[in-house]
């Protein structure tokens, strides 16, 4: 029995790690800008998918294909920004969301032209036998992808907590009319925003890649599971996102152990709606930061 | 006013002289042609499908009428594209049927736009055959509906006897939670009893999962001598790897679903030592030189592939042995829709691409469980299973 939990739980770390990398980027923008960007799973997608033609096809070293991946589609990001966000010309909530939900389906449709219908696979970053422990078995990508989660964590947190523009990006949440008044170039903020946002989702996909198939259209579920990672963590900020998706990861592998596979997304969600019910921003409240 | 009033008449004259013009030019066309209609998924998610199927009944029309047609009669086709999506296969079924006046339809590709136009095919009594593969489309029996592809009844029962016949008796299964897996499903759990086997775990998983080791842990749990994973690409390639990772060594059984090269290249070497039934098609060269459908198959691969310049389907079949059907059945009745009927439904011992096809008043698939095969994955290849 030990044995079998400890599998579920290796399992449900595996997922909730890059749940929780997905729910970083969507809790960075969240707290830079008070967008939600319905579009971020697509850009995990297009992060899974560079990694395919970058390394599978091209042939490039993986480290080079990984920072090549990350940088094209953070770089998306920001002609998505420039182009269908900062040319609204009533930027309200509402039609901001719907843009972004736009932008998903144009996103899917243009890789689906790209790449086509047909999935990829993609080997593991290092290629070693699956790791014994009591009888469970761990994946060395499992590792990976929970290191590489965790230095992006850190990073993000040094970056905002100990850099000027980190803090300036903050201010920005907080107040942009205020920031600006004080000198911090807001938009250049924003623009920042989406570029690490992106980038972040671009980790998320190309981590995920060697463990699961990659197609056009991985992105939606993987973007909606993100999405309720954050918010069960608290939308916006940085560890209650990585706490989420543990949680919903560990959850939802657990759920489908001990329970059954079909109630797997019910009962993930019933925890979420539980938690939200008892503390509506999520488990750790960001502070400071206006909610809708 | 007056001049209007003239000019109005005139185009009403002209265009009704046009009309009878046509009408007449086009029964006189219709005299020396049989007109059959295609209506197949050829664009859409379901192209793979739709557009094999599309060029193998291209391909039959243009055998049949280099052999000299039928009855000294040419076929004429007429294809149109559902998209996939059932309110255009409607649509392109009336315009078959009303405007085209076909004397049979082959098509449509999936069981979803196939069950939208039966009722049409019906009630205007035109036959159809049906490509799509959901046992709904001939389970009750139609007068006027056939279908040429292998149901699941059939793919489950290959594998059931291959357990029988190895001595396994538990079972976990794994299905993907769509159409193609609940059907799967039902099949699965319904036919266990008759081949005495039991199931011990049934799991399913959302197709668009990433990872299945929750499941495949919990079916482990229950001490399975087998696992049948049921669904199409790309999960089943997740589930074969996340078996290999986690050490299972019991045998893993895949469906018909997965019966392309795309699935060996997705899984890579977690393919190794999988068993799945796949119609004959994709293991042509391999069948033994006995096989009744040997020499059919490689004839039909041999022409598809010299005229389209692509690796043959194992889809486009259906079509084609829809058209063989017709080409069985149409001769002697004079494009009577009603006698092409009656043959259809008397059609024994036909050898098509999917299997050899005996119908009745009572079975309009005709199909038998030789229709599908057992092989095994090896070194990155089918081998075909005794």
């Amino acid at each position: 029995m030990t044995q079998e939990l400890l599998q579920y739980l290796f399992s449900g770390i595996t997922n909730g790690a890059i749940y929780a990398v997905i729910a970083i980027g969507f809790s960075m923008l969240y707290s830079s800008t008070e967008l939600i960007n319905f579009a971020h799973g697509e850009f995990v997608m297009l992060g899974a998918l560079s990694l395919v033609t970058l390394w599978g096809g091209f042939g490039l070293p993986l480290p080079m294909a990984f920072i090549l991946s990350v940088f094209g589609v953070a770089l998306t990001g920001l002609v998505f920004e420039r182009l269908a966000i900062r040319t609204v010309r009533k930027p309200d909530h509402i039609v901001l969301i719907i843009i972004t939900v736009g932008a998903s389906i144009f996103l899917r449709g243009v890789s689906m032209l790209i790449w086509g219908k047909d999935a990829y696979s993609l080997p593991a970053f290092t290629d070693h036998p699956p790791l014994d422990l009591i009888g469970a078995r761990l994946l060395p990508q499992s590792i990976w992808i929970v290191f590489i989660a965790l230095v992006c964590a850190i990073l993000l947190h040094l970056f905002f907590k100990k850099t000027l523009t980190g803090k300036a990006m903050e201010a920005t949440a907080i107040s942009k009319k205020a920031a600006w008044l004080t000198g911090i170039p807001s938009e250049k903020m924003i623009l920042l925003a989406f570029f690490f946002s992106t980038g972040m989702g671009a980790v998320a996909g190309i981590i995920i890649a060697p463990i699961t198939m990659v197609s056009y259209d991985m992105g939606t579920m993987l973007g909606l599971k993100g999405f309720c990672a954050a918010m069960l963590g608290g939308l916006g900020s940085l560890w209650g996102s990585i706490l989420g998706g543990l949680l919903l990861g560990i959850l939802e592998s657990f759920g489908v152990g001990i329970f059954s596979s079909s109630l797997k997304d019910a009962i993930a969600f019933l925890v979420l709606l539980l938690i939200l019910y008892v503390r509506p921003g999520g488990i750790i409240m960001a502070k400071d930061v206006k909610r809708f | 006013m007056r001049y209007r009033y003239y000019f109005k008449n005139s185009m009403l004259i002209l265009l009704l002289l046009t009309a009878v013009v046509f009408v007449f030019s086009s029964k006189a066309l219709a005299a020396d042609t049989y007109k059959i209609g295609g209506i197949f998924s050829v664009t859409g998610p379901a192209s793979f499908l739709g557009d094999p199927e599309k060029k193998s009944m291209e391909l039959a029309i243009e055998q049949i009428n280099a052999a000299g047609g039928i009855d000294g009669r040419m076929l004429e086709g007429i294809i149109y594209d559902t998209e996939g999506d059932p309110q255009r296969a409607v649509q392109g079924i009336t315009r078959l049927i009303n405007r085209d006046n076909v004397i049979a339809i082959v098509g449509p590709s999936l069981t979803p736009t196939s069950l939208a136009v039966l009722p049409f095919a019906e009630r205007a009594q035109v036959p159809l055959i049906s490509c799509a593969a959901g046992i709904a489309i001939t389970e009750p029996v139609k007068k006027w509906i056939f279908k040429t592809a292998q149901s699941d009844v059939l793919a489950v029962a290959s594998v059931y006897q291959h357990m029988k016949d190895n001595g396994i008796q538990k079972i976990g299964i794994l299905t993907v939670s769509n159409a193609f897996g609940e059907s799967g499903r039902d099949q699965l759990l319904k036919q266990a009893e008759e081949f005495g086997i039991e199931i011990v775990q049934a799991d399913s998983f959302g197709d668009k999962d990433t990872d299945m080791t929750a499941q495949l842990t919990r079916i482990r749990r229950n001490e399975p001598e087998a696992i049948i994973c049921w669904g199409t690409n790309p999960g089943p390639a997740v589930v074969a790897k996340n078996v290999q990772q986690l050490g299972i060594t019991i045998p893993l059984y895949q469906s018909h679903g997965v019966a392309s090269p795309r699935f060996i290249d997705l899984a890579g070497d977690a393919a190794e030592g999988i068993f799945l039934p796949t119609g004959k098609i994709l293991v042509a060269d391999l069948l033994p030189d006995t096989d009744v459908q040997k020499s059919f198959l490689l004839d039909y691969i041999q022409a598809y592939e010299s005229k389209f310049n692509q690796p043959v389907s194992g889809f486009g079949g259906y079509a084609y042995d829809a058209m063989m059907m017709l080409k069985e059945a149409l001769p002697g009745t004079n494009g009577d829709k009603e006698k092409l009927r009656d043959n259809l439904e008397n059609i024994q011992g036909l050898i098509g691409v999917s299997g050899v096809f005996n119908f009745s008043p009572t079975d309009h698939n005709g199909l038998g469980p030789d229709a599908f095969v057992m092989v095994r994955i090896e070194n990155g290849t089918w081998k075909l299973v005794e």
